[in-house]
């Protein structure tokens, strides 16, 4: 057991924690003022319930056993907790991977602003954790997973987490539908403040997130704290020089944006590249992200706050990157492509990439039809009028 | 007596109010509005999606004034909020039937 190790993943755990909350304001700031509350809570309340269902099943079925595609429940209730990576307790990997759970399906949210009941967000987000992030966790975090196992690299979730969450919030936009009034009313974000307050609540929480992912308080851990924060700097000069040549202003909304995508596309990377390697993938990641915010409109999919553009397409970007950029002399032993570790990681990339990706849409796909059927997964087109705020959750932000 | 109306541009609300007060009106009531006219609006961008902001925010504000002051009241908010650029805003001038201050009962003029 190693005092500084596990005193560094414990504040990580910290770290991590604090994201969601600031993912909260990141979105909140972005829906209209009738639904802020309803945004706010979706995230708070995933603290709530998925640290519960991680204690009781998650963790175990994630980290328990010797299965490649699913642990067992020898961890269950989180009893029989081993020191799992020898110099650090058992619990502090169990609170440091907490959090990642809590984050991921909070993710989603982005996706379905405005319309999501939220007794079915409950009902999706409960069941998600277990089916498919549990699974997925542990095939990318855990060495008998089949992907880890293979040989794919995923320092901190580039899979687990943002391609995961982004496929999964694809699946439901389109089992949801889209906004009403969506293409003809304008909702412009009420206020964009908050989602800036939540921009550095989650790039300060992103060193926890990455930095905590190496598992130790050592060269690597620092080496990904250089390597978050750069990506997250070089995401926003990207997203802010392509869209003051498009559009003609560098917006504040534009600064959030770019370094988070930043930081989605270096998650992957963070403990397993240096040198220029971080400025490079996050630059091409805020430029890249900018271009994909076209998509959803050319497929008429509603993903309102651009999960799919941030999330899914910045952590593919980083995720294959990695194939390119991996040096063995940072860390691990596996180099990219540009290392000279030809493209047998890339071809790995690949696979982690459209395996996570397949999984998690086609199984999160079912789950939302599953819950369309019985309980209904929107709201009513009244309540959807009203605002979330007031139609589930009898309350406003803003009194008048 | 006399109700004056005025829409003007807001940044423009404490020179009015100055300028009143320095001919002696004792109190305004004052509104925020939005509302379009030739100024037009303007366009935002979000994550490279345009929005046109047709609304314009602007400030109203009432005094009501005894018939013989109403001209002066005009010009003065006319002087005081101009700029010369479109989107100045406009004047009013509707007949006021009864007044009443509430506090003492005084109707009319006393009650101004």
């Amino acid at each position: 057991m190693d005092s500084g190790d596990t005193a560094w993943v414990l504040m990580s755990a910290a770290l991590v924690l604090f994201m969601t909350p600031g993912l909260a304001f990141f979105y909140a700031g972005m829906v209209r003022s009738k639904n802020v509350l309803g945004m706010l809570m979706q995230n708070v309340f995933a603290m709530g319930l998925i640290s519960v269902i991680w204690a009781i099943i998650g963790f175990s079925l994630a980290f328990g056993g010797t299965g490649s595609i699913v642990g067992n429940l020898d961890f269950a209730w989180l009893s029989g907790v081993t020191d799992l990576d020898g110099n650090i307790p058992g619990m502090a990997f169990v609170a440091f991977q907490m959090m990642f759970a809590v984050i991921t399906p909070a993710l989603i949210t982005g996706a379905t602003a405005d319309r999501l009941k939220f007794s079915s967000y409950a009902i999706l987000i409960g069941i998600w954790s277990i089916v498919v992030y549990a699974p997925v966790a542990r095939w990318v975090f855990n060495e008998n997973g089949w992907l880890f196992d293979m040989g794919a690299l995923d320092f901190a979730g580039g899979a687990a987490i943002h391609i995961n969450a982004g496929m999964a919030a694809l699946a439901v936009v389109i089992v949801i539908g889209n906004r009403r009034g969506h293409g003809h009313e304008p909702m412009p974000p009420h206020n964009l403040p908050f989602t800036m307050l939540g921009t550095g609540i989650l790039w300060f929480g992103w060193i926890g997130f990455n930095a905590g992912s190496a598992l130790a308080a050592d060269g690597v851990a620092a080496q990904a704290v250089v390597n978050t924060h750069l990506a997250a700097a070089a995401g926003m000069l990207g997203w802010l020089a392509v869209e003051r040549i498009k559009t003609g202003h560098a917006t504040t909304l534009g600064a959030a944006s770019g370094a988070v995508t930043g930081l989605v596309a270096i998650t992957p990377c963070a403990g397993f590249v240096g040198g220029a390697a971080p400025l490079i993938i996050g630059a091409i990641a805020g430029i890249g992200c900018f271009a994909a915010l076209g998509i959803k409109a050319k497929m008429n999919w509603d993903d309102s706050l651009d999960v799919i553009a941030v999330h899914l397409v910045g952590g593919v970007i980083g995720t294959l990157l990695l194939g390119f950029f991996a040096d063995a002399s940072i860390n691990g032993d596996t180099d990219g492509l540009l290392f000279g570790g030809g493209a047998e990681l890339l071809k790995d990339q690949f696979v982690a990439a459209g395996a996570v990706a397949a999984f998690s849409f086609a199984v999160t796909f079912a789950l939302a039809h599953a819950i369309r059927a019985t309980v209904g997964l929107r709201v009513s087109p009244e309540d959807e009028r009203i605002g979330l705020d007031q139609s589930q959750h009898a309350e406003s932000a803003y009194s008048s | 007596m006399k109700l004056i109306t005025g829409i003007i541009k807001p940044f423009k609300l404490d020179d009015v109010k100055d300028a009143l007060k320095a001919i002696g009106v004792t109190g305004i009531t004052v509104s925020e509005v939005r509302g379009f006219g030739r100024q037009g609006g303007h366009t935002e961008t979000y994550r490279g999606a345009e929005y046109q902001i047709d609304f314009v925010p602007k400030v109203s504000l009432r005094v009501v004034i005894d018939d013989d002051r109403a001209d002066q009241v005009v010009d003065t908010i006319a002087t005081a909020a101009a700029t010369g650029k479109i989107g100045d805003g406009k004047i009013w001038v509707t007949a006021v039937e009864r007044v009443v201050r509430i506090r003492t009962g005084d109707e009319g003029t006393d009650a101004i």
